[in-house]
């Protein structure tokens, strides 16, 4: 078979897409209407589940560009036990996030000895204003409903 | 009723009984029909439509349904822009300039037949009118590039000026072979032959000038991609070479004439390229029974221009479908390949249609 | 070289000629800026052209538009933070950037990630090749105006990004590596899935094998231009697929002895002898179908185990100096750690393939024609991140 000339080739390849996608659909996805669901692992927001956290500070200080703002103080909680003496806690006052500087590197999930933080591949929060993307307590405390469970792993995987 | 009104029609509406002043009214809306409607249509069919689905998306689906007012939106958001001028530009000629390109195609449409009685003028040198007011778009161009004081609006420019000259010639002696085998210059004539013509004696489907013309046609239509500056010869424009080449400094509804300019003319050539080879807006005559020009019936004049319009369409999407799969030549490759493939074969398809046409 | 003197001898012959007919007609060049804001520098590079009507003369790249110091960062980060910084310095493939730092880090700390994250990370380096190149292939069309390629890479592209945001939960910057090991294992599915995307890649080489260098005008812009022999290449430090388009058969992937998984799959490493700028394309293409074998293969023997090794809680590098280099998308890219014990670097210098790679500009281009210089600096491939750091 005589070698078909590169420019019918091209123009085949074309026309082929073309009829693929007429009959087949695009593969685009219209975002606004229809919706790709993130992998589990995804890294979209921080959600902050507030009574593990103790203040420690751990996650603030291993940000690489330090977007994450602690404010806490120490108060004393009734004793366990009747008639015990009160413990001392952290109480954390302020947690926030400026998710315009964060760099979703995940070190803060990481670091957190006390499973306060969590990955949630919720990503639709942009805002107009670049204030508002300083996300508190509260509003971090709210993704925690969107975190999934973390996947299962692939065979093999051993601790 | 209906049968009986068709049949009537032709006896209250000849030609002669229109007054001078509806049928001028009549033809210059139907110029703006014939420039814009196409403009609009190649736009959204094949730089939205087919591009996209070559490219497995969609295009744009938000305004309209199927995104069919995504160029009415885009004309409007263009409206509003500001009409930036360079502060070194030659302000006057910087302006006129896109108006230039967009009158030479307003004055290409003129010669254009839709019907036996459907046309804007019948000149007797339709064609060779044609191929002259062609190239002032050129002119238009070269103003562009040199009064935007941009080096990238000078270099595309000069290169829209070298590659529109190279290409003129090629095209001109294309259509020598139709204008030798139909023996005529005007376009109606020329449609008329090709619709009353036969090869070897078979004249079912008339004589259309692409089957005997086919190398004439190929360099017309390599010739009408290079002219109207679409890949592979888009180096007036390469945006990745000369940002937009000649149209890099202008913008809003200057932008957007050079816009409507690109491709209402990538319309009106081939409304003459399917004049010239494809049977321009006539079906063959014997198929109703016609011997001549004289002989169509009057519903041509309505059905002319939807047949006209098709082909247009069916020709604009070939030099689309080329325009989205290939890359661009280099400018010298480009004029080597004008100076050297195309017009020493454009003579050579000359010599031999004259030749035939005394031998046969 | 017979190549260099014949491109110099004719360029010298052209410049005699045209000089002589400028002096007739007192013509006078022209100084053009490509870039810093250009379609086709991709970024904020700025190349300096003088040019005599068409042609260029003399040509300089500026570098420095997007300089973001990341040498200067991670003085004063810690080592697990500078993960996140580097992976920015080739955007395109993110993963491979952290590789090499990583493996640095070890080197000092004389541990070694278990076999299991040694087989993940050639995979994961792999598939960020393959992100990377096959933008690449699709930028290549637009450079030269076919519009198509770029959105089939686009698309294609996307599986490959879906595949890293399944494992590391990022699209651009995974931040995955880590000091001993990896972050965390896979999830469970993500090698069936990998062998799908996989093969939907080797389609998309074959489509863009069709769609682009099969086409006769694509083949006439890109050979013979831009010819860099094999000395000129090694004098200025080309590496990666530059280099092994001009005929210097070297890999880093197979010639140095890193803690990565390369010999367990059998693959080959392409060089072309013509060091024009199809050659640098063409070699690209190979080495994404070369990527994409090794990806299948390495799927098949990831072994059993844990995926990191066991680390202290804080990371404090001993006190030394290493440097490790690895073959990433772009060419060799190299980490010269200094650590003095603490809890971050003391000095990291950062050898970023496309830095070398465009220092030859000045040289190629000589002689060219404008449309040419876009298609040499397509093919010589950079990324602006990893020129400016």
């Amino acid at each position: 078979m005589p070698k078909v000339p590169g420019l019918i080739k091209g123009l085949g390849v074309t026309a082929g897409i073309l009829g693929k996608t007429l009959k087949n659909g695009a593969d685009t996805v219209q975002y606004p209407h229809e919706k790709e669901a993130p992998p589990i692992r995804a890294r979209g927001v921080i959600a902050l589940h507030e009574e593990n956290c103790t203040a420690c500070m751990l996650c603030s200080r291993s940000c690489p560009d330090w977007c994450i703002y602690i404010e806490g103080h120490k108060q004393l909680a009734p004793a366990r036990r009747a008639g015990g003496k009160p413990r001392q806690v952290n109480h954390l006052d302020r947690f926030d996030i400026d998710y315009a500087l964060c760099m979703y590197c995940g070190i803060c999930v990481e670091v957190c000895p006390f499973d306060a933080l969590f990955w949630s591949p919720e990503y639709e929060y942009s805002e107009p204003k670049i204030a508002d993307l300083l996300h508190d307590k509260a509003k971090l405390g709210e993704w925690m409903e969107t975190v999934p469970e973390a996947p299962e792993l692939e065979a093999g995987a051993g601790k | 009723m209906l049968a009986q009104l068709a049949a009537e029609f032709p006896d209250f509406w000849p030609e002669w009984s229109i007054p001078y002043w509806l049928m001028s009214i009549l033809r210059v809306v139907g110029g703006l029909v014939a420039v814009l409607l196409p403009a609009g249509g190649i736009v959204y069919l094949f730089l939205f439509k087919m591009m996209s689905f070559m490219q497995s998306r969609l295009g744009p689906m938000e305004a309209g349904p199927y995104g069919s007012m995504q160029l009415l939106a885009e004309v409007g958001k263009w409206m509003q822009k500001e009409d930036l001028a360079p502060e070194n530009a030659d302000l006057r000629i910087y302006r006129m300039a896109p108006l230039i390109v967009l009158v030479s195609t307003f004055l290409l449409i003129v010669v254009v037949p839709f019907g036996p009685q459907a046309w804007f003028t019948n000149f007797e040198t339709g064609i060779f009118y044609a191929l002259a007011v062609g190239s002032v778009s050129v002119l238009g161009i070269l103003i562009a590039g040199w009064s935007s004081a941009n080096k990238y609006s000078l270099l595309g420019g000069l290169r829209a000026g070298g590659q529109l000259i190279a290409y003129e010639l090629p095209m001109v002696l294309a259509t020598l072979g139709v204008v030798i085998q139909a023996e005529s210059m005007n376009l109606n004539r020329i449609i008329e032959v090709q619709n009353t013509g036969e090869i070897f004696g078979i004249g079912w489907f008339g004589n259309p000038f692409i089957i005997t013309q086919f190398v004439g046609f190929l360099i017309f239509m390599i010739a009408v991609q290079a002219e109207l500056t679409q890949a592979p010869f888009d180096m007036p424009i390469a945006e990745s070479e000369l940002v937009s080449g000649y149209m890099t400094e202008y913008s809003g509804f200057r932008f957007l004439i050079f816009f409507i300019a690109e491709f209402a003319t990538a319309g009106v050539f081939s409304f003459i390229a399917a004049a010239l080879f494809l049977g321009g807006w006539g079906v063959p005559f014997e198929w109703f029974g016609w011997d001549n020009l004289g002989d169509v019936a009057w519903w041509m004049n309505f059905v002319g221009p939807v047949i006209m319009f098709t082909k247009m369409f069916a020709l604009v999407g070939v030099i689309m479908w080329v325009r989205f799969s290939y890359p661009r030549f280099r400018e010298d490759q480009l004029q080597t390949f004008a100076w050297k493939v195309l017009i020493p074969l454009a003579l050579a398809n000359t010599a031999v249609t004259a030749i035939l046409k005394v031998v046969l | 070289m017979t190549l260099t003197d014949r491109q110099q001898l004719s360029y010298i012959a052209s410049q005699a000629a045209d000089a002589r007919l400028n002096v007739e007609l007192e013509t006078e060049g022209m100084t053009l800026n490509i870039g810093p804001q250009h379609p086709a520098t991709h970024g904020t590079l700025r190349i300096i052209c003088r040019l005599d009507g068409e042609q260029v003369v003399w040509a300089e790249p500026v570098a420095g538009y997007m300089h973001r110091g990341y040498e200067k960062l991670t003085e004063v980060r810690t080592f697990p933070q500078v993960t996140t910084l580097v992976n920015r310095i080739d955007w395109l493939g993110s993963f491979a950037n952290e590789v090499p730092f990583i493996l640095a880090a070890e080197k000092l700390m004389e541990i070694e990630a278990p076999p299991r994250a040694q087989v993940i990370r050639t995979i994961l380096f792999e598939l960020s090749r393959i992100a990377n190149v096959s933008l690449f292939l699709g930028d290549l069309g637009v450079q030269m105006g076919a519009i198509t390629p770029v959105f089939l890479a686009f698309r294609d592209r996307e599986y490959i990004l879906n595949l890293i945001e399944g494992a590391t939960g990022g699209r651009f910057h995974p931040n995955f590596d880590r000091i001993g090991g990896l972050k965390d294992d896979l999830p469970k599915g993500w090698i069936e899935e990998t062998r799908g995307a996989v093969k939907k890649l080797e389609q998309f080489c074959d489509t863009i094998d069709d769609l682009l260098f099969g086409n006769e005008i694509f083949q006439s812009r890109m050979r013979g231009i831009g010819i860099i022999p094999a000395d000129i290449a090694t004098d200025y430090g080309l590496s990666g697929a530059n280099a092994r388009a001009s005929g210097i058969d070297w890999d880093l992937r197979r010639d140095q002895d890193i803690p990565l998984s390369y010999d367990l799959a059998d693959w080959k490493v392409w060089t072309h002898p013509d060091g024009d700028s199809w050659a640098r394309c063409w070699i690209r293409l190979q080495e994404t179908r070369e990527s994409c074998k090794i990806v299948t293969q390495l799927l098949d023997q990831i072994p059993a185990g844990p995926v990191m090794t066991k680390v202290p809680r804080i990371i404090k590098v001993p006190e030394g100096e290493a440097w490790v280099s690895t073959e990433n998308p772009l060419g060799e890219m190299g980490y010269y750690v200094v650590s003095k014990g603490g809890l971050g670097p003391f000095r990291v210098k950062i050898r970023s393939a496309s830095f070398n790679n465009i220092s030859i500009v000045p040289w190629a281009l000589k002689g060219v024609y404008v449309p040419d210089v876009i298609t040499i600096l397509a093919s010589l491939y950079f990324i602006l991140g990893d020129i400016d750091r």
